[in-house]
């Protein structure tokens, strides 16, 4: 019993979906659907299960104390409201959950901060709201100044610091909250590269102090390093739960379903809120067979169908590469190979082509969507498929490349001058 | 509940270490009132308050004097209208004393309303990623403002002084009428407040009401003018008894009606503790609409 940090038990969530018709802001439009649904009853839906959204549904799992314990998932499988729901911040629908030990979080870095109050102020404000008695915090002061670098501007007001000292003030408070059980969910981290860095030495410190880790990440190389357990979640559920190298090759193949060629119509990936309209997408050699494996600085190409209603105007289709590590590589799209008007049939086939593709090798994934116009996607599935690099001989000197090379090739010269 | 003790493993002595097992539920008794947690985060409530009196002033050159100066101005609005042009009767106090000792707790209330009822959408960014008892924002707001009315009772006296009247020894009851203030103020927040997080029309309906309560509360005319058979209705308002014991105490005319507070008093008590429990209703999917 005393050696658990967290256990949750068949918790769930459900959140009401179909916004216009079942959420009002204003007391105005209720009465405006009060009085339409005794006019029309039949358009008025009852809270049925398709307009329920279930977040989280019959979540169970326990982790130790001492464990550094990560949870992995795309886009929407509930990640971060399970997170919410331990920090206490929202409630389960269902089911319960006891933690065992005080919770502090990375994803609170600088919440409530006032720009009007000096660093000092701001101090003791964000430790208050984090949970810290004023004697606590006045007794790690000083080591929380050290920490930040921040003392010469202590009594300036925060509104006018770098945002690189707010940032770096904010982390100190939360970082010597001391916490027993620390949750981080990098999707929510602010901040630039070095900060984000911060936070994960910052995590490593906690996890090898034999404090209590629950960590969200897209970072597959992260987990393997500093997780002993790992979770998968998908669209609310638990698709895999044990150690953590095992949890990772099941996400991968979750999150790709087949390789090569995938069959999009329910595919996880696909972002909530959108309307499926790619039905397939498939990778093949120039002579259109289907290919799953490619060779370093070797043609790569992509064919990707869809069918959407013949009133949706459509401004372009795109695709991105993404490393395992959840890195972005790069992009390619219709808007940027063609000049305006950006305009692509509402139904069709596009094939996107690399003559050259410069990767190193490991595997990749590749994200797909249709846009509406630049800010808003139509459809869009990420990580749909994925492919593997194989090394090859680009150079012609025999020298094999290999994924210590990092992501990009080179296909460059080198000369010796003198 | 149960404290478990948590050996910790850090160098760093934790002023608390061993911390009660947290339990998460779907579902929650609407009866319990969970005023543990509420004393166990009392500094945070002491934080936010200092927080908003803080910045209120910031960047201000006069500052906490604006208590002073705009209450001046509305006193001598007020006198000329209502003493001077309509001849409203003050029970033989000075009308500007007279005004002023129920503008006192009615301001107070008036901004409490105001300020606290979208307090707590306005901190949404905090509601959305911590959590604490939500109930802190809604109470710090209304206890923020008793400042403002600290600063007003100087002014009050002052003005005694000057129409020569001296507080009697019923003043030491006035801490009492200004937590009756502070529990009228925080009942009918409570209720705005929750519902505000969800309707925003609530903002615009604080704003008409404030109006028409105070025609309805004796700020500008005395109690007198009440007629005797309406008295009890008329004190269903708690504003009502708030008023009267502000003015008694202050200038202590008139014995108040006992049955007028102890119906105010009631009907507070009432609004309050079911606030408490609707808040408590509410605030479980805060952070889900907000």
């Amino acid at each position: 019993m005393s050696d658990i940090a967290i256990r949750a038990e068949h918790l769930s969530k459900r959140y009401r979906i179909g916004a216009k018709r079942q959420r009002f802001d204003t007391i105005g439009e209720i009465i405006a659907h009060k009085l339409s649904s005794i006019f029309s009853p039949q358009r008025t839906p009852a809270a049925s299960e398709a307009t329920l959204l279930k977040a989280l549904d019959d979540v169970s799992f326990e982790v130790k104390k001492g464990e550094a314990f990560a949870i992995v998932g795309h886009n929407g499988s509930g990640k971060s409201t399970l997170l919410k729901i331990l920090s206490r911040v929202t409630t389960p629908s269902a089911g319960r959950a006891q933690i065992y030990g005080r919770v502090g979080s990375l994803l609170e870095v600088g919440t409530g901060f006032h720009p009007e109050l000096t660093g000092r102020e701001n101090v003791y404000l964000n430790g208050a709201i984090l949970g810290m008695r004023k004697a606590e915090i006045a007794a790690k002061f000083d080591e929380i100044v050290d920490f930040s670098g921040v003392e010469r501007f202590l009594d300036t007001p925060v509104k006018r610091y770098s945002s690189g000292m707010y940032v770096r003030l904010a982390f100190a408070v939360a970082a010597h909250l001391e916490p027993e059980i620390l949750i981080v969910d990098e999707v929510l981290a602010v901040g630039d590269a070095a900060f984000q860095t911060k936070c994960l030495s910052k995590m490593g410190d906690v996890a090898r102090r034999g404090q209590t880790v629950l960590l969200v990440t897209h970072n597959l190389g992260f987990i393997s390093n500093l997780a002993e357990r790992a979770m998968v979640l998908q669209r609310g559920q638990i698709k895999f739960i044990g150690n953590s190298s095992a949890a990772i090759s099941a996400y991968l193949q979750s999150a790709t379903g087949n390789k090569g060629s995938c069959d999009l119509k329910g595919h996880v990936g696909r972002d909530p809120g959108l309307t499926p309209s790619m039905t397939s997408v498939r990778l093949t050699d120039k002579a259109g067979l289907d290919k799953q494996s490619f060779s370093v600085g070797g043609e790569w190409q992509l064919e990707l169908e869809y069918a959407s209603k013949s009133d949706v105007r459509l401004m372009s289709a795109g695709i991105f590469i993404t490393s395992a590590a959840g890195l972005g590589v790069g992009s390619f799209d219709t808007f940027m190979c063609f000049p305006p008007p950006h305009r692509i049939p509402s139904s069709g086939m596009i094939r996107f082509y690399i003559p050259e593709l410069l990767l190193c090798p490991g595997e990749y994934f590749v994200s797909v969507g249709l846009m509406l116009d630049q800010h808003h996607a139509h459809d869009m599935v990420r990580r749909a498929i994925s492919f593997s690099v194989e090394t090859s001989d680009l150079y012609g000197t025999g020298h094999m490349l290999s994924s210590d090379h990092g992501l990009c090739v080179f296909k460059g010269t080198a000369e010796i001058i003198t | 509940m149960k404290t478990i003790e948590i050996p910790t493993k850090s160098p760093v002595v934790l002023t608390h270490v061993a911390q009660p097992t947290v339990v998460i539920e779907a579902n929650r008794s609407w009866w319990e009132l969970e005023l543990y947690e509420l004393w166990k985060y009392r500094e945070l409530i002491y934080t936010i308050c200092w927080r908003d009196i803080k910045t209120r002033y910031t960047q201000s050159v006069i500052g906490v004097g604006w208590l002073l100066i705009s209450p001046l101005f509305t006193i001598a609005v007020m006198t000329v209208i209502f003493s001077y042009w309509a001849k409203i009767p003050s029970d033989g106090v000075p009308y500007p004393l007279f005004v002023y000792s129920a503008m006192l707790p009615w301001g107070y209330f008036a901004r409490s309303l105001e300020r606290s009822s979208t307090s707590v959408a306005n901190e949404g960014s905090l509601i959305t990623k911590v959590y604490f008892p939500r109930v802190i924002i809604p109470i710090a707001s209304t206890l923020g403002g008793l400042l403002d009315c600290a600063v007003g009772l100087v002014l009050v006296l002052g003005m005694g002084l000057w129409f020569g009247i001296t507080p009697t020894w019923g003043i030491v009851t006035l801490p009492l009428f200004l937590g009756l203030a502070f529990a009228t103020a925080l009942a009918i927040s409570l209720w705005f407040t929750a519902i505000h997080v969800r309707y925003h029309d609530i903002a615009a309906i604080t704003t008409i009401l404030i109006q028409v309560w105070m025609y309805a509360s004796p700020v500008i005319y005395p109690l007198s003018m009440v007629p005797e058979q309406w008295r009890v209705v008329y004190s269903l308002n708690p504003m009502v008894g708030v008023i009267e014991g502000f003015r008694w105490a202050l200038l202590g005319k008139a014995s108040p009606d006992l049955l007028l507070m102890a119906i105010s008093t009631g009907i507070v008590s009432v609004i309050l503790v079911g606030g408490y429990l609707f808040f408590r209703k509410m605030e479980r999917t805060f952070a889900d609409v907000i």
